[in-house]
């Protein structure tokens, strides 16, 4: 050990953090035991190229496999959520070869012959839950994969909502099926097809195609300063 | 969890909070906004943009005299990665109807956008496609669909948001479109939250006067680009996807026109020229760069590089001496430092408030504002709460939100907030988020009129690198907004005119004249730019690299 109490880089600043250690693909360095899996990386001196993304657990880029002192499960999580533990292991895995077939949404049905068409695995589901029990998200996958099976794509939307597409429940799936692309496919088939429309939308996107505000809007355009700002400080506004 | 020394002030928070309560289901005001003198004031002697050093003079380019954020200023009197001598522009790797830079938000709207007008295209990215600030956007989309509302009262919150500044045309643009972007999205398959009549669930946002944002639960971003982002990938055949490639200086040709990029492979470290007929800048902002060393909001790749990539080419920009701090970062956990809290947090009626439990702004003033506001409560009225590591915030009392709207609201509506501090055993359905203001948005950029053109032919801008559109200050929603209205317009007028363009003889000879410029302003630096990755390597390990070596802050 070089010293033991250090700081680290601008992202994440820890003043006076005990050192602890971690293996990172198998190698053995000291990192500040409040580190998170990706800062733990940056401090042991990797500049990540692959494997960092938004860095707040939105966008999936940073999958990383790892395991526990004295266990033999290997878990799953995103590197920019999961804290380091002492003597742990972690290898990152930034890319997902999943299959993503391409279609036309406009030529779809909202129904399971879309799903069964496209994602033919997805009736091949073993109920096993090994999607769910490893999704950082703690999504119940296999509840959503069970619903796509049943037809019931409100559900397979709503439950697979908050999905960040990071692929780790494909990777664990025994029975090959890629649950995130099938539930995208799901969510816009809902989202197009299903979800009740109410009347607002359409028509103002009308009004707007008439010409309706036109006028309205070049007045506001030729508006010296002074008029916007008494105009602007002359609203009402909408209560909560 | 949090540490026993915040148990007193929490209990403030909750003493204080059935008053307060009170006055937010009473309908009635529950603090004065501030009028435009108050606003001023506070911005001056509060707001990060206002400190002395926060500005200095460009001496090279089309803004060359101008005051602008000193960190762009750096940015843009730095050296280019390549020399022009090294490249045989006769040897063309990818040649293209339109090339868009940029996987995010913009770039995949123009992309799709371009290909239905009829371009084949080429998207090059720096890293994933969808890894961009458009992932992460949580709150909302503005777009004034309601019956009480209009493209007109929207352009109006707009422009007062902007201070007057931006500019009328892309405001107009920004307004009129917004409807139909909404519904484009929804027929692309995008879920909005809906009332049980269908239509859809709009809230107010800082410095809105209408319930006018849309969400999809506080996934709002992600939802859209996971959409914008399958919706490319299924047309292989008209764009082709390069990962992992950014762009690192634009091509022009020897008319004048800009006619590609060079782009470089992280992996394999080899350039690669793309020849096109138009190129669209969609490359996002500029969070990564630490201004004023604040955290930040933002996604890994924001380092800026399209406003280097454009400027040296000889573009100018539009009020690049603004920027925006999201007053609401999460400053507790250290884990999660800078992270976005979403506006919707408030839209939702939760509160800040200081280390006494008292509401001190109203908390939907427009960004910079509050932004300001919460820093006066920290540091002249030190009303802040400390953390473990010396850094200061206000509470975020999201439990109101639950006592105003029923149970079971904030992990309805705000999931991803709910499971980001769940993480470390915060339950914001009963506890407070401690928060201060994190670098967020880049106000302006690349100067672009309605059509998302540049002063340079050939050349379109769209999205957070474009700049015009906020003025010196954006709202909320309009980030989502904006990358939907010009991206879209930028993929039509770029796929449009790239029909009738001809390209001459390709040349790099822009960058051998920024070079000169640079040496005859007296520029002597070692910096080089776009620095394509943030700088996290530690100074003790950079020491110990003795045979690695650095371009900029690449290894």
């Amino acid at each position: 050990m070089r010293r033991d109490r250090v700081s680290s880089s601008k992202e994440n600043e820890t003043t006076q953090a005990k050192l602890i250690p971690v293996y990172i693909m198998g190698k053995r360095y000291q990192v500040p035991e409040d580190l998170t899996i990706m800062t733990a990386m940056e401090y042991a001196g990797y500049q990540l190229k692959r494997g960092a993304g938004c860095r707040e657990g939105f966008c999936g880029a940073c999958v990383t496999v790892y395991r526990s002192a004295d266990d033999y499960k290997l878990k799953a999580g995103l590197a920019c959520q999961t804290v380091v533990e002492p003597e742990m292991y972690v290898a990152q895995i930034p890319f997902t070869p999943a299959n993503k077939p391409t279609y036309d949404i406009k030529e779809l049905q909202p129904s399971i012959s879309a799903i069964q068409t496209i994602y033919p695995e997805v009736m091949r589901c073993l109920s096993c839950n090994s999607c769910t029990k490893v999704c950082p998200q703690n999504i119940e996958v296999m509840d959503y994969i069970q619903a796509a099976v049943r037809g019931d794509i409100a559900k397979l939307a709503d439950l697979s909502f908050d999905c960040i597409m990071c692929g780790i429940c494909a990777m664990r799936c025994p029975a090959e099926i890629v649950q995130y692309n099938m539930a995208l496919l799901g969510r816009r088939l809902y989202g197009k097809y299903l979800s009740k429309k109410g009347p607002y939308l359409e028509k103002r996107v009308e009004e707007i195609k008439e010409g309706k505000y036109e006028q309205g809007m070049q007045e506001l355009m030729r508006a010296d300063r002074e008029t916007l700002s008494r105009r602007y400080d002359e609203r009402d506004i909408e209560s909560g | 969890m949090y540490p026993d020394y915040m148990r007193e002030s929490l209990k403030k928070v909750e003493r204080t909070r059935p008053a307060r309560l009170k006055i937010a289901r009473s309908g009635e005001k529950i603090f004065p906004l501030m009028s435009a003198k108050e606003r001023e004031e506070v911005l001056k002697d509060f707001h990060p943009d206002y400190k002395p050093d926060s500005l200095r003079e460009i001496r090279v380019g089309a803004n060359k005299g101008e005051k602008i954020t000193s960190e762009v200023a750096n940015l843009l009197e730095s050296h280019s990665r390549i020399n022009p001598d090294d490249f045989d522009l006769s040897r063309i790797d990818y040649d293209t109807d339109v090339l868009v830079i940029g996987g995010g938000g913009a770039g995949a709207a123009a992309a799709l956008l371009a290909r239905e007008n009829g371009a084949r295209l080429i998207m090059a990215t720096k890293l994933r496609m969808g890894d961009a600030n458009s992932m992460m956007s949580q709150g909302g989309i503005q777009a004034a669909v309601n019956p009480n509302d209009s493209p007109l009262i929207h352009y109006l919150d707009a422009m007062g948001g902007g201070h007057f500044d931006s500019k009328p045309e892309l405001v107009r643009a920004l307004t009129r479109d917004a409807p139909g972007v909404i519904r484009w999205l929804e027929d692309l398959g995008v879920m909005f939250d809906r009332d049980p009549d269908g239509n859809m669930v709009t809230k107010l946002g800082g410095g809105t006067s209408r319930k006018r944002m849309h969400s999809a639960r506080d996934y709002t971003g992600a939802a859209i680009m996971r959409v914008l982002r399958d919706e490319v990938r299924n047309h292989p055949e008209d764009i082709q996807v390069i990962e992992f490639s950014p762009a690192v200086e634009l091509l022009m040709d020897d008319k004048g026109q800009v006619a590609g990029t060079l782009l470089y492979n992280l992996e394999t470290e080899e350039y690669e020229i793309v020849r096109a007929k138009s190129t669209i800048i969609a490359t996002g902002g500029y969070g990564r760069l630490h201004i004023k060393d604040f955290a930040t909001t933002n996604h890994y790749g924001a380092t800026a590089d399209g406003l280097v990539l454009g400027y040296r080419a000889g573009a100018n920009l539009l009020y690049m001496d603004a920027v925006q701090y999201h007053p609401t970062g999460a400053v507790y956990p250290e884990q999660i430092m800078g992270f976005l809290i979403t506006e919707k947090v408030r839209g939702l009626g939760g509160q800040p408030v200081n280390k006494h439990g008292q509401l001190f702004v109203f908390p939907l003033e427009p960004r910079d504002v509050e932004t300001a506001s919460f820093i006066r409560e920290c540091t002249e009225r030190d009303n802040g709460i400390k953390t473990p590591t010396g850094k200061v915030g206000v509470w975020l009392d999201s439990p109101l939100i639950e006592a105003i709207s029923g149970e079971g609201t904030i992990r309805r509506d705000l999931p991803a907030m709910y499971r980001q501090y769940d993480r470390f055993e915060i339950d914001i359905t009963r506890e407070p988020m401690l928060v201060f203001p994190t670098l967020h948005y880049q106000n302006g950029g690349l100067e672009i009129n309605d059509k998302c053109e540049t002063k340079l032919r050939g050349l379109y801008v769209a999205g957070e690198a474009s700049g015009g559109v906020h003025g010196r200050n954006r709202l909320m929603g309009n980030s989502v907004l904006d990358y939907n209205v010009f991206g879209r317009r930028a993929g039509i007028r770029a796929a449009v005119a790239a029909r009738k363009v001809k390209l001459g003889k390709l040349t790099l000879d822009h960058v051998r004249r920024y070079e000169k410029a640079l040496k005859e302003a007296g520029i002597r630096t070692s910096r080089i730019s776009p620095i394509l990755l943030p700088d996290y390597t530690r100074p003790e390990t950079k020491s110990r690299q003795l045979t690695a070596h650095y371009e900029g802050t690449l290894r």
